[in-house]
């Protein structure tokens, strides 16, 4: 039995990241120093609206970079299908600057430690902060979320997809039980 | 999607599909060596053997490169110093080597058929890095990699390779990948470099340089052996730079767009003249950069969980 059930729809999604977008700045007293780095696949496109946002309405451009971190995940030796590997691009020094990682779903914590291990390799930012559309809790590592869209506690047995536009044709966020 | 044998053998037991991954793999990990700290800790605590017994630079070199920027230890051994000169089969040397638990072993032997041999003696993954006159996967791979990324596309180019046919696993993988591919494939040499049933492979054969070259978007040259002279199949490496060399003359018959490519070590002014290998169509020193990506796309493949 498959059920699927929309918890947030484009409008939702819309709000949080103007929200997320205005919190970014004013943590960081506007957008100097600042960058963002989306993770593929998902928090790629999610960067990309806030670097629209931020742009909107600092009135200036803030870089965006793109980053895969299958070269830092922990379980390569252990499962035997590879990931396929996307290309990493950030073409600009992370030295000294305030470096907004942006993913769409923060579960375990893994891919966020693979992610900052990858932007150490990159050089050294001042700091590293996390913004994600969807918390769904279980964390197996001590990181924690800057900026989060909406918290929606889940069981390990759902399964929680972001969908939007750029691949998906429509944008919404579902829970789906596997069961 | 992953790769369906353990081993990289030659391009002829690969799919299309396979091909395309392994293009694909390779061009996302073209920018690792752009970084300023050129290393991913991905193979971590993996080991690769290097067992080269035939003279290499470049291919053994790429290989180390490759898995050191992966983070993977490599062990090079080379015949000249090593117990292969007092008399060690190659089986035994491989047992020795599998007992020690490498993961990956990269073989280069001047026998066709070694790397098969120990790919079914062996439980680690084999590459081949060329065995006799049979095939050279990676040289292959990187130089599809490199007409890939010059042309945005393999299917539907015209692609001459020049040279000893023969005696090329450079040539054979190349056919082989080509052809798969959707290329169009053009050869051209003596006729006494040329085997008889090359057609068979799905290629058109000629004696001619100029007939090969016209139209054509790739120019593949070969490096000559300057050793098969003295077999009598060409009678002067003179006489052989005049009808099958590629020079400022003859490279106006290929596309002007066209791209030269060359396996290395050249032999300047044999069969490519030096303005041609250091001009505008080259892309020889594209080839070895392209190298080190492709042989980190294998190594990635390669390693991993049980195929259970």
């Amino acid at each position: 039995m498959e059920q699927k059930k929309v918890v947030m729809d484009a409008e939702g999604i819309d709000r949080s990241l103007i929200r997320i977008a205005s919190e970014i700045l004013e943590k960081n007293k506007g957008g100097e120093g600042l960058v963002l780095v989306g993770i593929r696949t998902g928090g790629v496109f999610l960067a990309k609206r806030l670097q629209g946002k931020i742009s909107g309405i600092e009135g200036k451009e803030i870089p965006f970079g793109i980053l895969d971190i299958t070269l830092y995940r922990d379980d390569l030796s252990t499962s035997h299908r590879k990931p396929r590997l996307g290309k990493t691009d950030i073409p600009f020094s992370l030295d000294g600057r305030k470096v907004v990682l942006v993913d769409d779903v923060l579960f375990t914590g893994r891919t966020i430690r693979a992610a900052m291990d990858a932007l150490i390799d990159f050089g050294r930012p001042k700091s590293i902060q996390l913004a994600v559309l969807i918390d769904r809790g279980h964390r197996e590592l001590p990181i924690r979320a800057d900026f989060v869209g909406k918290n929606l506690p889940s069981s390990l047995w759902q399964a929680v997809s972001v969908h939007l536009t750029e691949k998906y044709g429509k944008d919404e966020v579902v829970i789906e039980e596997n069961i | 999607m992953k790769l369906r044998s353990k081993d990289i053998l030659g391009i002829k037991e690969l799919s299309l599909e396979e091909i395309t991954l392994i293009l694909d793999t390779a061009d996302s990990f073209l920018e690792v060596s752009t970084r300023e700290i050129k290393k991913v800790p991905t193979l971590r605590g993996k080991s690769v053997i290097n067992l080269f017994y035939e003279a290499s630079t470049r291919t053994r070199t790429s290989f180390e490169i490759a898995a050191k920027r992966l983070s993977a230890d490599t062990i090079n051994i080379s015949a000249s110093t090593s117990s292969v000169v007092k008399g060690e089969t190659l089986i035994d040397t491989a047992k020795n080597i599998e007992a020690m638990n490498p993961d990956i072993i990269v073989i280069r032997h001047s026998a066709a058929g070694a790397p098969h041999m120990l790919a079914s003696l062996l439980r680690q993954s084999i590459i081949n890095a060329g065995d006799g006159a049979h095939e050279h996967p990676t040289q292959a791979l990187l130089d599809m990699m490199t007409i890939r990324t010059r042309k945005g596309r393999i299917a539907g180019l015209k692609v001459a390779i020049v040279g000893d046919i023969s005696h090329s696993r450079v040539a054979r993988s190349n056919i082989h990948g080509l052809t798969k591919m959707g290329a169009r494939v053009f050869v051209a040499g003596p006729a006494t470099m040329i085997p008889r049933d090359i057609e068979k492979l799905g290629v058109v054969a000629y004696s001619h340089i100029d007939e090969a070259l016209k139209d054509a978007d790739i120019v593949m040259m070969l490096r000559i052996q300057t050793e098969r002279e003295k077999e009598n199949l060409f009678p002067t490496l003179r006489e052989y730079a005049k009808y099958f060399s590629l020079n400022r003359r003859n490279i106006t018959l290929a596309r002007e767009d066209c791209i030269v490519m060359h396996p290395g070590p050249l032999n300047r002014g044999i069969e490519i003249s030096p303005d041609i290998a250091d001009g505008p169509h080259s892309v020889i020193l594209d080839q070895v950069t392209n190298g080190v990506a492709v042989r980190m796309a294998l190594l990635y493949l390669l390693t991993g969980g049980s195929n259970s």
